[in-house]
C-alpha cells in the first residue's frame, strides 16, 4: 500500500507527466527533478563552503568577489606572422580586453622551425608561428611587457618561450620582479589529451619544474604553470573526469617540485588553473566549486602548505570550442554566452568567450570582438557581478559540487594506487578513461538522447554561408625567409656554444632555464634548442591503440 | 565471398587533437569493418605505407589544423605513384567549403565536416569501396 504523500505525489506526476527522454548533463549524469534539504543534510557551512575568501574557498578566493576586480577579459589569439598577431592584439587592446593571450602555430608548439620538413602547410596556421627571439621582439612591438599581462599556451617548448619572453622584458627594460601573465607549461595535460608532447614524460616533468624554480627565485609574480582541464574537455572528457584528472595532475607537479628540493609555499601560489566551461550551466559551476575545495583541502592536508596563498586555487576559463557547431554558426553566440556565464557564476579569474566562426576556422576580427562584448554584456548589464556566488546554499547546486568532488576524489584514489600521474599516464589510463566518455558522448548524439541545435535537431535546409578567416599562403614563405635572414646575421659559432652548453646541461642535473637564456639571447631558434634536447632526452611516441 | 573492409584511419601533421580519429576509428570497427589507427604526426610517405602494407580499401584521414591543402595532394600522388588509386580516400575535420571542389578534384569524394553522424561515414564507404573478393 503506498503512503498518502506517494499516492498524491503519483497523482501530480499523472497530470504533468515529465517528457519521455533521460534528465542528464551533458556529461550524461543523471539529474533528479527536484533537490531538497534532504540533498544537503552533512553540509557544515564553515567546513564545507565557508565565507568567499574562508578556506576552503568552496565560494570564491576574494572576499569582495567581482566588487573587488572583474575578471580578466583575456582572449586567445595568434595567426600568421609576428607582425599580423601584433596588430590583432593591439585592436584587441584597443577594443577594451584587458590581457593578452598568446596562441602559438603547430610548428612552434612542436619546437619545429618553419623550414622543418614536417611543417609544411602548418605555418601560421593554428597560432602565430614563433620561431626565434627575433620573433618574440616583433610580437610584442609597442606593447609594455611591464604593464600588460600576458598568457602563453605553449607546454613541450614552454621553457624556451619563456626564455624568449623574459629577454624581449629585458630588451624593454621591463624588471622581471614586475612581469605577471602565465605560461602554460602543463606537459601532463599533453600526454593525457591534447597530444603536443616532445620528450618523454621524465625529462618533460624535469623542464617544467625548471620553471617553476627558476621564476620562484627570479620572476615572482609569473603564473609558472596553468594546469588546464580544457583540452581534456574537449578531447571527450566528463566534467568529473576534467576536474579529477586536472586537479590530480596540479598534485603531480606540486610532487615533483617538492621532491626538486622547492618548499611549496616557494612556488604553489603561481600554479594557477585553466577549465573548459560547457554547456552543462550547473554542473559547470559546481565543477568550479568543487575545484576549489578539493585544491585546499589537498595544499592544506597533503602537502601540509601553509601559506593561504597556496590553498587558493585560481583559474581562467575558456567556452568550449568542442560545443561549437559548424551548422548556423550564429547559435554559437548563444552558446558562448550562457557557457560564459557559468564561468562567472563559478568564479573565475579571467575568460576567453569563442568566436561564433570558429568551428570553421580562426575568428574574424569581427567575430572576435563579438565575443569580447559578450564578455562586457555579463560584466556591466547583467547584475551577476554584483554579488559572490549567489548560487552558493542552492540545494541542487551545492549536491552538484558534493557529488563532482566525491567522483574526482575516486579517481585521485585509483591514480594514487597505479603510483602517480606519470605512471598512469605511461599505462594509458586518462586516456582510455577520456576515449571511453568520447564515444558514449558520440553515441548520445547519433540516437539524439544528446540533442544539438542545428546539428540532430532543428536543422535548417539552406544556410547562409558566414565569412571566414583565410590564412594566407604565404606565411610560411615569408617566415622561412626571415629565419634564413637570422641564420646570415647571428654569430653562429656563440650559437652553436650555448647549444652545446644546453646539451651539456640536459645530460647532467642543472637547471636548464639559464643555458636556455643564454641560447635565446645568442637568437638559437625554438627547433634548434628542442633538437639539442632531442638529441639528449629522446621524442616520446604513444602506443596507437583504439 | 566479399572480405571484410579494411581501413586505416591516419591523423597526418603536426595536429594531436585525436578525439575525432578515435571517435570514427572506433564506430567503423564497430560497423564490422577492420581499423589500422597510425597514431599521430605521419608523414604522407608512412600513410600511403600503411595502406600498401595493410592492403587497405580505404584511408580516412583527420585533419584540423589547415594543412589539409598540403597534405591531400601528396597522400593522392602517392598513390597514384605505387598503384594504388582503388584505395578510398575520405577526409574528416576542419575543412572550409572552398577548399572541397578542389579537394573532389584530387579523387576526395567523402569529406565530412564536424557535426557528421558516425553512421553517415560508415553508409558512404559501404557504398563507395572498390568491391573485392577473398583471393583465396
Amino acid at each position: 500500500m503506498k503512503s498518502a504523500p506517494a499516492a498524491a505525489e503519483q497523482g501530480r506526476e499523472r497530470r504533468s507527466p515529465e517528457r519521455p527522454r533521460p534528465f542528464r548533463t551533458i556529461s550524461l549524469r543523471p539529474i533528479d527533478r527536484l533537490y531538497t534539504p534532504d540533498d544537503v543534510r552533512g553540509v557544515d557551512y564553515p567546513r564545507d563552503l565557508g565565507d568567499p575568501g574562508e578556506f576552503p574557498y568552496t565560494r570564491g578566493i576574494h572576499a569582495t568577489g567581482y566588487r573587488g576586480r572583474l575578471w580578466t577579459i583575456r582572449q586567445f589569439s595568434g595567426f600568421g606572422t609576428p607582425e599580423e598577431t601584433n596588430e590583432r592584439y593591439r585592436h584587441l587592446l584597443r577594443a577594451g580586453g584587458t590581457g593578452l593571450s598568446v596562441a602559438f602555430d603547430l610548428p612552434t608548439l612542436m619546437g619545429r622551425d618553419p623550414d622543418h620538413e614536417l611543417s609544411r602547410g602548418e605555418v601560421g596556421k593554428c597560432g602565430v608561428n614563433v620561431a626565434s627571439l627575433a620573433d618574440m621582439e616583433t610580437l610584442f612591438s609597442g606593447i609594455d611587457l611591464g604593464s600588460i599581462t600576458t598568457s602563453m599556451t605553449i607546454n613541450s617548448p614552454a621553457a624556451m618561450i619563456l626564455a624568449m619572453y623574459l629577454v624581449v622584458a629585458e630588451k624593454q627594460h621591463a624588471s622581471w620582479q614586475t612581469v605577471s601573465g602565465t605560461i602554460q607549461n602543463d606537459i601532463l595535460k599533453e600526454f593525457i589529451a591534447q597530444k603536443e608532447y616532445i620528450f618523454p614524460p621524465r625529462p618533460s616533468m624535469r623542464l617544467v619544474t625548471a620553471v617553476f624554480a627558476f621564476c620562484a627565485e627570479h620572476v615572482p609574480k609569473r603564473n609558472t604553470i596553468s594546469v588546464s582541464g580544457y583540452h581534456i574537455r574537449e578531447a571527450g572528457a566528463t566534467a568529473a573526469q576534467e576536474l579529477a584528472f586536472t586537479l590530480r595532475d596540479g598534485v603531480e607537479y606540486v610532487q615533483y617540485g617538492i621532491d626538486a628540493g622547492l618548499d611549496v609555499d616557494d612556488f604553489a601560489p603561481r600554479i594557477s588553473f585553466f577549465f573548459n566551461a560547457h554547456s552543462d550551466f550547473f554542473e559547470e559551476i559546481a565543477k568550479y566549486r568543487a575545484a576549489r575545495r578539493i585544491w585546499a583541502r589537498v595544499m592544506r592536508d597533503r602537502f601540509k602548505a601553509t601559506s593561504p596563498r597556496s590553498w587558493q586555487l585560481r583559474f581562467h576559463t575558456q567556452t568550449a570550442g568542442v560545443s561549437l557547431t559548424a551548422q548556423q554558426p550564429y547559435n554559437n553566440v548563444a552558446r558562448t554566452a550562457l557557457q560564459a556565464l557559468s564561468g562567472v557564476l563559478g568564479g573565475t579569474q579571467s575568460l576567453h568567450t569563442n568566436s561564433l566562426d570558429e568551428a570553421l576556422a580562426l575568428p574574424t576580427a569581427e567575430a572576435a570582438t563579438l565575443a569580447v562584448r559578450t564578455q562586457q554584456i555579463i560584466a556591466h548589464e547583467t547584475g551577476v557581478a554584483n554579488v559572490v556566488d549567489p548560487l552558493g546554499g542552492s540545494y541542487f547546486v551545492e549536491k552538484l559540487t558534493n557529488d563532482l568532488e566525491a567522483e574526482a576524489l575516486a579517481y585521485f584514489d585509483t591514480i594514487d594506487r597505479l603510483g602517480g600521474m606519470v605512471e598512469a599516464i605511461e599505462r594509458g589510463y586518462p586516456q582510455k578513461e577520456i576515449a571511453e566518455s568520447a564515444y558514449r558522448f558520440q553515441q548520445a548524439v547519433e540516437t539524439r538522447e544528446q540533442i544539438i541545435v542545428g546539428v540532430n535537431d532543428f536543422v535548417a535546409e539552406e544556410e547562409e554561408p558566414v565569412g571566414i578567416l583565410h590564412i594566407d599562403e604565404s606565411v610560411a614563405a615569408r617566415q622561412v625567409a626571415r629565419l634564413d635572414r637570422l641564420r646570415a646575421s647571428r654569430d653562429g659559432a656563440r650559437v652553436r656554444q650555448t647549444l652545446d652548453a644546453l646539451k651539456g646541461g640536459a645530460q647532467g642535473t642543472a637547471n636548464v632555464m639559464s643555458l636556455l637564456l643564454d641560447a635565446v639571447r645568442a637568437y638559437a631558434t625554438i627547433g634548434e634548442m628542442c633538437d639539442a634536447l632531442r638529441e639528449v632526452w629522446g621524442e616520446y611516441e604513444e602506443d596507437p591503440v583504439i | 565471398m566479399n572480405r571484410t573492409i579494411r581501413v586505416v584511419i591516419a591523423k597526418p601533421g603536426l595536429d594531436g587533437h585525436d578525439r575525432g580519429a578515435r571517435v570514427i576509428a572506433r564506430a567503423l570497427r564497430d560497423a564490422g569493418m577492420e581499423v589500422i589507427y597510425t597514431g599521430l604526426r605521419q608523414t604522407p610517405e608512412q600513410i600511403v605505407g600503411a595502406a600498401l602494407q595493410e592492403d587497405a580499401d580505404v584511408i580516412g584521414l583527420s585533419i584540423l589544423s589547415g594543412a589539409h591543402m598540403h597534405i591531400c595532394p601528396r597522400i593522392m600522388e602517392l598513390l597514384r605513384e605505387k598503384g594504388l588509386q582503388d584505395v578510398l580516400v575520405v577526409v574528416g575535420g576542419i575543412i572550409p567549403d572552398v577548399d572541397i571542389p578542389a579537394l573532389n578534384e584530387m579523387g576526395i569524394r567523402g569529406i565530412f565536416l564536424p557535426g557528421t553522424r558516425t553512421q553517415a561515414i560508415v553508409d558512404f564507404i559501404t557504398a563507395h569501396v572498390r568491391p573485392r573478393v577473398e583471393s583465396i
